[in-house]
């Protein structure tokens, strides 16, 4: 009767909306053959600028021949998670060599990188609990807190008087009920070199507002490891900070290490948790074996050859440097981080005009043989969306004369296009 | 209940699914043997507060000593007492390929599963009943692997940037655009993770306003996919499709909870097979409800595809279906295709969307190329179309080896659940103690199982999984049989009670798939 009327009158929406065909991410690039150092994106061969390959190590020989003969022993798949059959002996081996390098008690290691922090986080933070997040950090980040239902409190990014501000007022909150606060856990989630604008995080200030407010603090290191500190430890080696004092740190091994996964290293008391908790290590397929022993293979040659830290962090400074005073585009990120951002100094007025003009940039630079690319994000679901960017990335395998190249190149696009 | 369903018509062929009913004493003793471990562990617990025992956990720093404390007290109760007492049958390292037969490392604990030790034997030769590798393609030689040899040395391991940004290769387009052509669809995209694969591109498809609803057992990714994104989820039944028509109907006629305005769009998810109760989903009753009703179907067919369906197409091959009808067919490659990824499919509006809006695209690095090449060259040969009848032999191995086993545990007189048609065969254990004892006493025997209990199936429900394989010849289904019949009887597990005649051994049913001349 009317029920019946009322389920035939009712419309859906159409379950996806249309995308117009010049959306800027529905093209993609294609990439045929390696993305490694020269690399042939859309018919042309550039010198590639785009891919976070930071020590080279994509077309390495020795990593490629140990991954071979992992496929040979192995095959590809693991044909199950962890738990069921899915551990294999280069797991278990990738986990000790990476507590090793850290000088932590334990390792895990997940198949995905945007996983391995997304499942930490909610593993260890639930419903009730506290969390002091930055507000650049990354996407996977942003996921991992949804998924937890913490309580999210964003603080400037950097600013350690801002998170100070709000540890205060979280204090005397918990002054009013002492008892929900002794079973409130409360956790800071920084990133050592944050993706979304290449600044460095004031670590030795964290660790004294850790003691003071009784806080646990994890350490997102997907863009620092390999690439902050003497021996590539990441950023509490650059500041020399006990790695004890940091209760959790997460990286994943897709930019330096050139493998796919994840890790997370941490005292055994916390990684163990992880085991039975982290979602994306219970219920999802193990990291196929040859990418396992392709990240021992880069992990032996990081250990074998810890001056091209160095050399990488020379090269940083250098294109740093060169790209300061390019006209209508700013510099943002350390002198040196790997991985930059080139923004413009005035936007036009809407993103989808800067991001059209960044396009136009992009392009010249890649029909003259350097390949950049703008930074992705989704605009709809960052919380906090950064201004749209074109991103330059250094490896070691770039050459002075290249790296002066892009430089200039980057000149004439910016004076061209934007002028 | 055990019943047979030909449903008007729907269904072109008999679906026969079978759930048990645990039998009352059986109950009585597993609540009893679970009320008795929870005391003893109530009893060590105190005594290892009281020092009296040593403590084995690991424990928290002396300077974070008076921070809140990580984890509650509580919480691992469950971990220290019952897990850590039979933790030996999961986690076990294995040292080769996991195709029928694997060897395996062995461990010994010398201190009650807390730490475990290698000895540096190596246990070969155990035949294989845990792995997801329905068709086989777990080798490490054959086309497969040396197509991948040959990507991986001109491509490398890894890709080191995402699919917007520099890290869409040319592989990766072929093998989307084979993954269509396969499933039938108007096009697809593949992901590096399957789990994934789930929780990045359900909160792209649905937000706030609209309905989930989703089945009783889903897996945990798609759980995760849909509380991410923001939509409302009710749950039905397990397989039960006169709840689902009851929610949808409620939905509709009512519209959302407080401001009665209409729902924006409903979408169901289902999976293909259950992986822990080996049931199919009832595909034909559930298009029929969403043409009724006007709702989306997102369907997951992680262990299905590959391994139902006369040409390995899956569960909507299975039923005679038409790929068209599912709006979205979400897969896995890493059970019957021998890699890691997942896929969605779908027509080119929906691709579209995904490529431009799918949390994976822009933020996650893209799939590994020698892992792509599997994947192609696996995809080839069960199509067929790298010349050879491998493909087409191995899924018709499949579906006679399910065939057969699940008959002859039936006549043994085991509780088995779930469709006579799906390769994922569990064994009903219930009891606490069973499940360690039937782990440790199938390894002596040289047969690898898997064993799951608590939180992964009701408190009560502790099964053994069987997951058969096109590369199981039928000796060693027949040495696993032999097996289990000898830990049936020493463990007590032949709990059925209703006994099926033993037909004479037929090697193949010749009326399993009659060829479909389209």
């Amino acid at each position: 009767q009317e029920k019946e009327e009322l389920i035939e009158e009712w419309q859906p929406e159409p379950l996806v909306p249309p995308v117009p065909k010049d959306h800027p991410a529905l093209n993609y690039n294609i990439v045929s053959g390696p993305p490694t150092h020269k690399i042939t994106v859309n018919g042309k061969e550039c010198i590639n600028f785009a891919s976070f390959n930071f020590l080279g190590l994509l077309n390495n020989e020795k990593v490629k021949s140990a991954a071979q003969a992992s496929l040979k022993k192995y095959g590809v798949g693991t044909c199950g998670p962890r738990g069921f059959y899915g551990t294999f002996d280069v797991h278990l081996e990738l986990e000790e060599r990476l507590a090793k390098f850290m000088r932590t008690e334990e390792a895990i290691i997940y198949s995905y990188g945007f996983a391995t922090i997304a499942s930490a986080i909610p593993a260890y933070s639930k419903r009730g609990d506290i969390v002091f997040v930055d507000e650049a950090a990354c996407f996977a980040i942003q996921k991992g807190l949804q998924a937890s239902r913490s309580n999210i409190k964003l603080f400037k990014h950097n600013d350690m008087a801002d998170l100070e501000r709000l540890l205060k007022e979280q204090e005397t909150e918990d002054q009013k009920n002492p008892r929900k606060a002794r079973v409130t856990r409360r956790f800071i989630v920084v990133e050592g070199l944050y993706m979304n604008t290449g600044d460095i995080c004031p670590l030795p200030e964290l660790i004294k507002l850790k003691y003071k407010y009784k806080v646990r603090i994890f350490l997102e290191e997907s863009l620092s490891f390999g690439v902050l500190g003497e021996h590539g430890r990441g950023i509490t080696e650059h500041f020399g900070i006990n790695i004890d004092d940091i209760d959790l740190i997460s990286a994943n091994m897709e930019n330096s290490l050139a493998s796919i996964g994840g890790f997370c290293c941490g005292r055994s008391f916390i990684i163990d948790h992880q085991r039975l908790s982290g979602q994306g290590y219970c219920f999802s397929a193990s990291l196929p074996p040859l990418l396992a022993a392709a990240a021992i293979e880069a992990l032996n040659i990081m250990e074998d050859n810890p001056d091209i830290f160095q050399t990488l962090r020379a090269k940083c400074e250098r294109i740093h440097k060169a790209l300061q005073g390019i006209s209508g585009l700013k510099v943002v990120g350390e002198s040196f981080s790997p991985a930059l951002h080139l923004q413009l100094e005035e936007s036009c007025g809407s993103r989808e005009n800067d991001v059209k003009l960044l396009k136009r940039v992009v392009d010249y630079c890649m029909n003259s043989g350097i390949a950049l690319t703008q930074a992705r994000y989704l605009e709809k679901e960052e919380k906090c969306l950064p201004p749209p960017s074109i991103r330059v990335v250094i490896t070691v395998e770039q050459t002075e004369q290249e790296l002066d190249k892009a430089a200039s190149l980057l000149k004439e696009a910016a004076q061209s296009v934007l002028n | 209940i055990n019943h047979i369903v030909h449903n008007g018509g729907l269904y072109k062929r008999p679906f026969n699914e079978a759930f048990e009913e645990t039998p009352m004493l059986v109950a009585v003793l597993t609540y009893v043997g679970y009320g008795v471990l929870t005391l003893f562990g109530y009893l060590r617990d105190f005594m290892r507060q009281w020092k009296i025992e040593k403590c084995q956990n690991a424990t928290e720093r002396e300077e974070q000593k008076d921070f809140v404390p990580l984890y509650q007290d509580f919480e691992n109760f469950y971990n220290r007492n019952l897990y850590m007492r039979i933790r030996d049958s999961w986690n076990r390292p294995i040292c080769s390929v996991p195709g029928a037969k694997v060897d395996m490392m062995e461990r010994v604990s010398h201190d009650y599963n807390w730490t475990f030790t290698y000895t540096g034997r190596v246990i070969k030769d155990i035949i294989n009943m845990g792995s997801y590798n329905y068709l086989g393609f777990a080798q490490k030689a054959g086309p497969c692997q040396e197509a991948a040899a040959k990507v991986l040395s001109q491509y490398g391991a890894g890709v080191c940037s995402t699919r917007q940004e520099m890290g869409n290769l040319d592989k990766h387009e072929e093998l989307e655009k084979l993954v269509a052509r396969f499933l039938g669809v108007e096009s697809a995209m593949a992901y590096g993770m399957g789990f994934a694969t789930n929780s990045m591109n359900i909160p792209a498809l649905v937000g706030k306003g609209c309905l989930i609803l989703s089945d009783e057992l889903n897996h945990a990714s798609l759980v995760l996919g849909a509380r991410l994104s923001g939509a409302t989820i009710r749950i039905f039944k397990h397989n039960n499709m006169q709840s689902l028509e009851k929610l949808l109907k409620d939905a509709i006629v009512h519209g959302q909870p407080r401001t009665r305005r209409p729902w924006k769009k409903i979408l169901i998810l289902v999976e293909g097979i259950y992986s822990m109760e080996g049931s199919i989903v009832r595909l034909p009753e559930v298009i029929a409800l969403k043409k009724k009703y006007k709702s989306y179907l997102y369907l997951d067919e992680a262990h299905s595809i590959g391994a139902l369906g006369p040409s390995g197409r899956g569960v909507v091959e299975y039923f005679g279906l038409s790929p068209e009808d599912v709006d979205v067919m979400m897969g896995t490659f890493t059970k019957s295709f021998g890699a890691a990824g997942g896929y969605i499919g779908g027509k080119k509006e929906l691709i579209d969307y995904l490529r431009t809006y799918s949390h994976s695209a822009a933020y996650a690095t893209s799939m590994s190329p020698p892992v792509v090449e599997q994947i192609i060259t696996s995809v080839k040969c069960i199509m067929g179309e790298d010349g050879t009848t491998i493909g087409r032999a191995r899924v018709q191995q499949l579906a006679e080896n399910t065939r057969y086993f699940r008959r002859r545990l039936k006549e043994m007189g085991f509780i088995i659940y779930g469709n006579e048609d799906s390769p994922v065969v569990p064994l009903m254990l219930y009891m606490p103690a069973k499940i360690g004892a039937f782990g440790r006493e199938m390894l002596k025997r040289n047969i690898g199982v898997v064993v799951v209990g608590f939180p992964a199936t009701p408190i009560i429900e502790s099964r053994a999984r069987f997951c058969l394989s096109a590369a199981h010849t039928k000796e060693m289904l027949d040495t696993a049989l032999k097996e289990i019949n000898e830990v049936g009887d020493l463990l007590q597990l032949k709990y059925s009670r209703r006994r099926l005649v033993p037909l004479l051994d037929r090697p193949f049913d010749e009326t399993t798939y009659e060829e479909t001349e389209d």
